[in-house]
């Protein structure tokens, strides 16, 4: 294994996709592999609690943004009438900007008759880069508090990508564009659900989504404490194949309320581990065959 | 006419248990409507059982720009003015790459981009028991626009209220301190949040409550599952103390809560002599008072 995205997503929050995640990317580094782990989670990136980064450097991540020269602006209102995301009001003698709507797509400053409009920055995050336990090559992105656009840091910590690595992406929940932003590029796309109404109805949402992407999926449940046979069945209809059962164990709770990792402080799951390596070079591989 | 109020749960975490807080509680308010907010993962329905659909709307996002092959002179203008990576050198646009600023589409000379709406998701307004409605929402996998989804819903939830003359709405939010969550947040009288005492659940709740403090909403605790590490509860009671926000109270670890959920059930119904549907009934308590002075 080696040069390829290993994307972890779930649907529903709270189902352990950061766990299972920090764990391979603990596991691959400890078995001699260049690791690199990126935090996609921006509005909550907890990664870093289990992989214990030492942070070397610290950037900022910038949106472009409009900016209007007032004494050249005629107020035309070709600008807001063209902007898709009502960013831009054009009053009778001011043309005004709503930061937090922009999209930075720059149609107004190509637009503009006037020639009234530049290119400024506006700050909305920022990336983290170092390294962390075993190794690991270690990235993530933060959103501010009160930007609600998760999109452009996703792409800025996508950038950091290293070559030869086996990059472990940690998705945010949900289902919807910061999931697509994520998963876009990946190779294979490890769901991360648990067996319980709430994460099949949402895992069935993550799947649609990633199959619609064309991406190999494979699952891996989390807390089994007995079959839950709708989730069983949802499974074989769908000939999704399971790369890896964690059983619902008071210890790993008390790992993870620890900040620590599973396969470190409880050996006796290294082998189920193993096994989703093992599983997910398959799925990789018979993907492969198929083209 | 009252006031309406509306109470958001939200948690920043993912999975600390606001939709089974929220089912929980929505059986013990009476004379409400309730509002499922995560558009994206709606699990709330899966508990209240909704009765009746009594009406489903269209949701139309942002619009989306398609090429097309036919007039497309392959001139290149598109790509060059694209910022999003969107167009391919055959000149195809990738749906999911596609913000949907029209930029290809105001600047081809052919006129071969054709930019317009699609349906992005539904949303229903349903009957509950107790003569109660609920809205929720579907947004279609991998849409974008969650944040304009929930503001719809929140507006249908508004009108239900009016013509059913209640005062009270109860949001179940979604996780993050994005978009959709501003979105449900921003003009409610109270925010719930729900945590639970684990490193991530602390590194969250800092994040959620200086969103819910940047809009100026009320905000109020829970913490879930308080006994798997009580030096977490405790330090997650000062920090409430230290920031000024309404300690709710603490729910024990609870099993029943899963098997209650696998049964489409909320934990009061299912168990209700346990200590977590005590530890509810209290939360209601103080909650019903603290909505009287909003």
């Amino acid at each position: 294994m080696r040069d390829m995205n290993i994307a972890f997503a779930s649907g529903k929050g709270g189902t352990g996709k950061t766990t299972i995640a920090v764990n391979l990317a603990f596991f691959l580094a400890y078995s001699q592999q260049q690791v690199q782990y990126l935090d996609c989670d921006v509005e909550e990136p907890n990664g870093h609690i289990f992989l214990k980064p030492e942070i070397h450097t610290r950037t900022a991540a910038k949106v472009m943004v409009p900016v209007i020269d007032q004494d050249k602006c005629t107020h035309c209102g070709e600008c807001s009438e063209k902007c898709q995301f009502n960013a831009l009001v054009t009053l009778p003698s001011n043309t005004l900007l709503f930061p937090e709507l922009c999209h930075g797509c720059g149609l107004c400053v190509r637009i503009c008759p006037e020639g009234a409009i530049h290119e400024g920055e506006r700050e909305i995050g920022f990336i983290e880069k170092g390294k962390a336990i075993q190794n690991i090559d270690f990235v993530h992105g933060i959103l501010n508090v009160g930007e609600p656009m998760a999109g452009p840091i996703i792409h800025e910590v996508k950038r950091q990508y290293k070559k030869e690595h086996i990059r472990i992406i940690d998705a945010p929940p949900g289902t919807s564009c910061p999931v697509v932003k994520t998963i876009h590029d990946a190779d294979v796309v490890v769901m991360v659900t648990e067996p319980t109404p709430f994460g099949l109805h949402d895992l069935q949402i993550a799947v649609s989504v990633a199959q619609n992407l064309g991406k190999p999926i494979g699952i891996v449940i989390n807390r089994q404490n007995g079959e839950f046979p709708p989730l069983v069945t949802y499974l074989l209809n769908n000939s999704l194949p399971v790369l890896m059962v964690l059983p619902e164990d008071i210890e790993i709770a008390r790992c993870y309320s620890q900040g620590e990792l599973i396969i470190k402080a409880l050996p006796l799951y290294i082998d189920q581990f193993m096994e989703l390596a093992v599983n997910i070079g398959r799925l990789l591989g018979k993907t492969k065959d198929r083209r | 006419m009252t006031h309406i109020k509306e109470m958001v749960i939200v948690s920043g975490k993912g999975g600390t248990g606001k939709t089974s807080l929220a089912g929980a509680l929505s059986s013990l308010f009476q004379g409400k409507v309730i509002a499922d907010c995560d558009v994206d993962a709606a699990n709330l329905h899966l508990i209240l059982q909704p009765e009746e659909v009594l009406q489903t709307k269209e949701f139309t996002g942002g619009k989306k720009a398609k090429i097309d092959p036919e007039r497309c002179t392959k001139c290149g203008t598109c790509r060059e003015v694209c910022r999003y990576d969107a167009i391919s050198e055959d000149f195809t646009i990738d749906p999911f790459s596609c913000e949907g600023c029209g930029a290809c589409y105001f600047f081809c000379s052919a006129m071969a981009v054709n930019f317009s709406t699609r349906l992005a998701g539904h949303y229903y307004i349903c009957s509950i028991s107790g003569n109660g409605r609920f809205v929720f929402a579907e947004l279609l996998p991998g849409e974008d626009n969650s944040g304009k989804l929930v503001a719809a819903v929140r507006n249908e939830a508004r009108e239900e209220a009016v013509k059913t003359g209640v005062n009270f709405i109860l949001i179940d939010g979604p996780p993050g301190i994005g978009c959709p969550v501003i979105s449900s947040i921003t003009g409610t009288h109270l925010a719930v949040v729900v945590t639970e005492p684990t490193p991530s659940g602390i590194h969250d709740l800092k994040r959620i409550v200086d969103l819910t403090h940047h809009f100026q909403v009320k905000t109020a605790l829970v913490v879930n599952k308080w006994d798997i590490h009580p030096g977490y509860t405790r330090e997650m009671k000062q920090y409430c103390a230290e920031q000024n926000l309404i300690f709710l109270g603490e729910i024990p670890y609870e099993t029943a809560i899963t098997k209650a959920q696998k049964e489409a059930k909320t934990i009061l119904d299912f168990a209700p002599d346990c200590a977590a549907s005590g530890s509810i009934r209290e939360i209601y308590t103080k909650l019903h008072e603290i909505l009287e002075e909003v």
